[in-house]
């Protein structure tokens, strides 16, 4: 009974969270340098892995496509398995891990640090909220900032197997066909489901570590171990989750 | 020499009612039945071995902690509701100075005039110099917390507190960890700024000096209950041997406390 009641107990903690946060919305306009801070500290610093990791994970999924369809006779569809696989799945699970391993990690460490040297509580004796200038323009960079990366790994991704399918020898796909069997199959909607799921994603990471963040007693080593337990929990949230928003999205 | 002149707070100062507070973790007790009233304006010390729950006790005064049972007040409010801290200006000079290491001296200053829109920014320019230079750290506006000395933070951390133009100002162990000169600066400069603004300032320290020089009462805490009250003067030579022996302790190297403490 007290896992679960430990479990109930967090998932209050972090519902609670959100709601607190989500109070001090109509203040975001006055604190535009910190949400632009954020943006920039989630989003820009993020891309050039986002770029690569995407880039290379279409080129990968392409290879090996090219490598099963090719004795199958159906290497004309690689464009659109690797379309849909980008824009559907790969792309906003990939981001989301991502996110949860550079910007959940730097998100946990910086509040734990705060709570444990006693800033939050300086903050709370200030009246003021850690919740509207802490937790804020984090949520709300990521919000806008998610959809804009899981497009980005869209787009390397279906570059990167573009190239692949181009130049490998085996599979000799051009990228005039390659990019017609990817828009033959492809609609508005997969790419619009991809984006929602890296929102949902993106939104749930920052809220989870946040919250263990802004719950963590002790020292430095207990700031270690909340980074990791909330990169843990992210992940294991982020693909949970994935599975769910999918099924609801289908 | 500064020219700041503190604005006068002496209607406005709070005092606190601590009323039968118990504060229990797990099965730990940590304060016990605690019963006591600080008048508004004056320097109230809290001594007392460390893990006594002295700390704790300030963290109650201030809302960071909630009682397990009774209540503290500051002047009519209830120090637990989070609402008190937006009636009543408290501010809190915590041990390690709990300075907001990403920002400078400056930004340190200016965050709380900032986040409650106090003034424009040449206002808060002008109020967070003044507190600067009251305790002369003009120099150090652009520093980080990262570049300062041990005694500069603490400085900085009182001139936070005062940004805030504090009603009750409670100081953790101000003089901690710093040499005999900058305790006793740090011991004046809290007496000033009760001379200067009548603020009600609540010091918890093992600093004898500070407290029998400028407390106006002192509090002795032991084992999570109050010990003893009274007067430095009643302090100076205490009866008590527990306190006695707390208040100056004897090194005797041929038998040493250590090897009879508990624990």
């Amino acid at each position: 009974m007290k896992p679960l009641q430990l479990i109930l107990g967090h998932v209050g903690g972090v519902l609670l969270l959100m709601t607190r946060t989500l109070r001090f919305a109509p203040t975001l306009p006055r604190q535009s340098r910190r949400f632009i801070e954020q943006c920039y500290l989630i989003g820009y610093t993020s891309l050039p892995i986002v770029t690569i990791l995407s880039f290379f994970i279409g080129s990968s999924l392409a290879l090996q496509a090219g490598y099963s369809m090719e004795h199958l006779g159906t290497k004309q569809f690689i464009g659109t398995l690797v379309g849909l696989s980008m824009a559907r799945e790969l792309g906003p699970v990939m981001v989301a891990i991502l996110i949860a391993g550079r910007v959940g990690s730097a998100i946990t460490a910086e509040l734990a640090s705060m709570k444990v040297y006693q800033e939050i509580d300086a903050l709370v004796t200030m009246n003021i909220s850690p919740e509207r200038i802490l937790v804020l323009p984090r949520l709300a960079a990521i919000l806008v900032m998610m959809p804009v990366l899981a497009l980005i790994a869209n787009l390397c991704g279906w570059y990167g197997g573009a190239l692949v399918c181009q130049y490998t020898h085996f599979i000799s796909v051009d990228s005039e066909a390659y990019f017609a069997a990817l828009k033959r199959y492809m609609e508005w909607q997969d790419i619009a489901n991809g984006l929602f799921k890296a929102e949902v994603f993106g939104f749930v990471i920052v809220l989870v570590c946040c919250y263990i963040g802004l719950n963590t007693r002790g020292g430095p080593r207990e700031i270690g171990l909340s980074v990791t337990k909330a990169v843990v929990t992210s992940l294991i949230l982020v693909l949970v989750l994935n599975y769910f928003v999918t099924k609801a999205l289908l | 020499m500064s020219t700041f002149t503190a604005t006068p707070f002496a209607d406005k100062t709070f005092g606190v009612t601590i009323t039968s507070l118990s504060k229990r973790f797990g099965d730990v007790t940590v304060l016990d039945n605690i019963n006591l009233e600080i008048k508004p304006g004056e320097i109230f010390c809290l001594m007392g071995p460390s893990g006594s729950g002295k700390s704790v006790l300030l963290k109650h005064i201030v809302g960071l902690e909630l009682p397990t049972s009774g209540q503290v007040h500051i002047g009519d409010f209830d120090a637990a509701d989070p609402e008190t801290r937006a009636r009543v200006h408290i501010a809190m000079v915590f041990q390690a100075g709990a300075l907001f290491n990403s920002l400078s001296v400056y930004d340190n200053l200016a965050l709380y005039p900032r986040e409650h829109q106090l003034c424009n920014e040449a206002g808060i320019r002008e109020r967070v110099m003044s507190n600067l230079a009251m305790l002369s750290l003009e120099d150090a506006a652009n520093k980080f917390p990262s570049e300062l000395s041990g005694g500069m933070k603490k400085r900085v951390a009182i001139a936070r507190a005062l940004v805030i133009e504090p009603q009750l100002l409670i100081y953790d162990e101000p003089t901690s960890e710093l040499d005999p000169v900058m305790s006793a600066t740090i011991t004046e400069i809290i007496a000033t700024l009760r001379e200067q603004t009548a603020v009600t300032s609540i010091v918890v320290t093992h600093d004898r000096d500070l407290a029998l020089n400028i407390a106006d009462r002192i509090a002795i805490i032991m084992d999570g209950r109050i010990h003893a009250t009274g007067t430095p003067a009643e302090f100076r030579e205490p009866t008590d041997p527990t306190i006695a022996d707390f208040l100056s302790p004897v090194i005797d190297t041929k038998n040493p406390r250590f090897r009879n403490l508990k624990g």
